[in-house]
């Protein structure tokens, strides 16, 4: 029935934990006053008339960052299965992942000098 | 490794016993502990909220929540319920669905991750065998929520505060990620189960903390972060962004919000003891114990000693953490956004990968010290 042994667990949790919001909201929908105003559905914007949406283009300056981060996530994802099974593999696989680590070390640095990692 | 009691086993031979067949008593026994542990997620949340308002009160030389039940003890609870009768606002400019849909997807995967918390040798709900990795992934899915709640308010506060969330969230992963990838490397397993087991032989002195000197730091920092406690509660920073991503919400909504990052916050405490203070362990080995007191620790009675002993323990340690977390939050100022972005990526992340090596390295040259 399931590929996954021991993974029935997951689903069976993942509902249950789904049913956290859902029961929530049923909740506070069956017990909430309705008040409706024009006012209280506007956006806030500290007390002022909001100028403006916030659905407009602008600068994301932490798009570098993401980038960055994939590369690094990718690197984390390939370094589980080789920390979990070390203690089988010995010298060899610490010095590959050493040359792996390097690689990425140089890319860190690269990105580093290039201003990537900068705020401003 | 000695098995502990077995509640699965009893409770399924139990039914078995009064007459149900043993697939669908299995069945029966699926929802209990899965519906236990979300009541302790929440009542430990609400233990942790309470602690909060009178650490904070404390700190500040206040008295704190009083009049709910003794020492204020019910005002949590007092909390919710009045968020439960608040009134729904969705604002007329924002997306209702995604609107709706960000709480339920911040707080989902939080309540998931305890799927892999161990209470003791058998008190957990599944010994996965990805386990600590499970709670990886699942808390890479949170800013996903967070950006969308943000997004969907069409308000410009919330927008910057989602946006600021997401690049923090991903910033402090990967130091987190590396951090606990050394404590898997000592155990050779990604189970929760197993990293405990593996630091459970020397008492106090086996504990990781004291072969992760570094590594333990750098979970906490990074945890911090992930849970937008105060040194890095930029996303909701109130003095410059209202509320951040939470800035329109209200009610239920507002209070999935408030729930979810207190859950984590347990939560990552819990992982804490877990992969750096023993879990469920004593400080000195229950078997050295049960040899001086003359007692041999395969009696019924002393196993059922030992796994309160044992859950008493994790609590202990999880909010000895909490309380750390509480404190820190009252007593340190915010850093700015680029102070963080520096600290994690110029600091944090090139420091974990060299604990990472020096971790293996040591293995390599100390394989009896370092889990062989």
């Amino acid at each position: 029935m399931f590929v996954l042994s021991g993974y029935e667990y997951f689903l069976g949790f993942f509902l249950i934990c789904s049913l956290v919001p859902v029961l929530a909201l049923t909740a506070s929908k069956v017990v909430r006053p309705k008040t409706p105003g024009v006012e209280s559905y506007t956006t806030y914007e500290s007390g002022m008339e909001p100028i403006g949406g916030a659905w407009i283009q602008f600068n994301i300056r932490y798009y570098m960052f993401a980038l960055v981060f994939v590369v690094f996530d990718v690197e984390t994802v390939f370094l589980y299965p080789w920390a979990v099974a070390f203690h089988k593999l010995g010298l060899l696989a610490f010095i590959e992942a050493l040359v792996f680590i390097a690689i990425l070390t140089i890319a860190l640095v690269y990105a580093w000098r290039k201003g990537a990692l900068e705020w401003s | 490794m000695e098995s502990g009691i077995d509640l699965q086993g009893s409770a399924i031979q139990l039914l078995v016993d009064l007459g149900v067949p043993t697939p669908i008593a299995k069945v029966l026994w699926l929802p209990l502990p899965m519906a236990l542990m979300l009541v302790v997620a929440t009542v430990g949340v609400l233990i942790a909220v309470w602690l909060e308002r009178k650490i904070a009160a404390a700190v500040q030389q206040r008295y704190g929540p009083e009049y709910a039940g003794p020492l204020g003890v019910l005002q949590p609870i007092a909390d919710g319920l009045k968020l439960l009768f608040k009134e729904d606002i969705i604002p007329n400019l924002a997306d209702p669905w995604l609107f709706t849909i960000g709480p339920a997807i911040v707080v989902i995967p939080v309540f998931l991750s305890y799927l892999i918390v161990p209470f003791g040798q058998n008190l957990v709900v599944t010994d996965l065998g990805i386990g600590a990795f499970l709670w990886i992934s699942l808390s890479s899915i949170t800013p996903i929520g967070l950006l969308m709640s943000g997004y969907a308010s069409n308000n410009k506060y919330a927008l910057i505060g989602g946006l600021r969330a997401a690049a923090q969230s991903i910033s402090y992963e990967i130091p987190l990620a590396l951090s606990v990838l050394a404590v898997i490397m000592m155990s050779n397993s990604l189970s929760t189960i197993d990293i405990v087991n593996q630091q459970a032989n020397h008492g106090i002195l086996g504990w990781n903390i004291w072969r992760q000197p570094v590594g333990f730091i750098i979970f906490w920092i990074s945890a911090l972060a992930e849970t937008e406690r105060l040194p890095f509660d930029l996303p909701e920073a109130e003095e410059e962004l209202v509320a951040g991503y939470q800035t329109e919400y209200t009610g239920m909504k507002f209070a999935l919000f408030y729930l979810g990052s207190y859950v984590n916050l347990v939560l990552s405490a819990l992982l804490f003891s877990v992969f750096y203070l023993g879990g469920w362990s004593f400080p000195v080995p229950v078997d050295t114990l049960a040899n001086w007191l003359g007692v041999s620790p395969a009696l019924p009675w002393v196993q059922v000693l030992t796994a309160s002993i044992g859950i008493t323990m994790v609590l202990v340690k999880t909010y000895l953490l909490v309380f750390i977390a509480i404190l820190l939050r009252w007593t340190t100022p915010r850093v700015r956004i680029d102070q963080l972005l520096n600290l994690g990526w110029k600091f944090l992340l090139p420091v974990a990968l060299a604990n990472l090596l020096i971790t293996a390295a040591l293995k390599l040259a100390f394989p009896v010290a370092f889990g062989g």
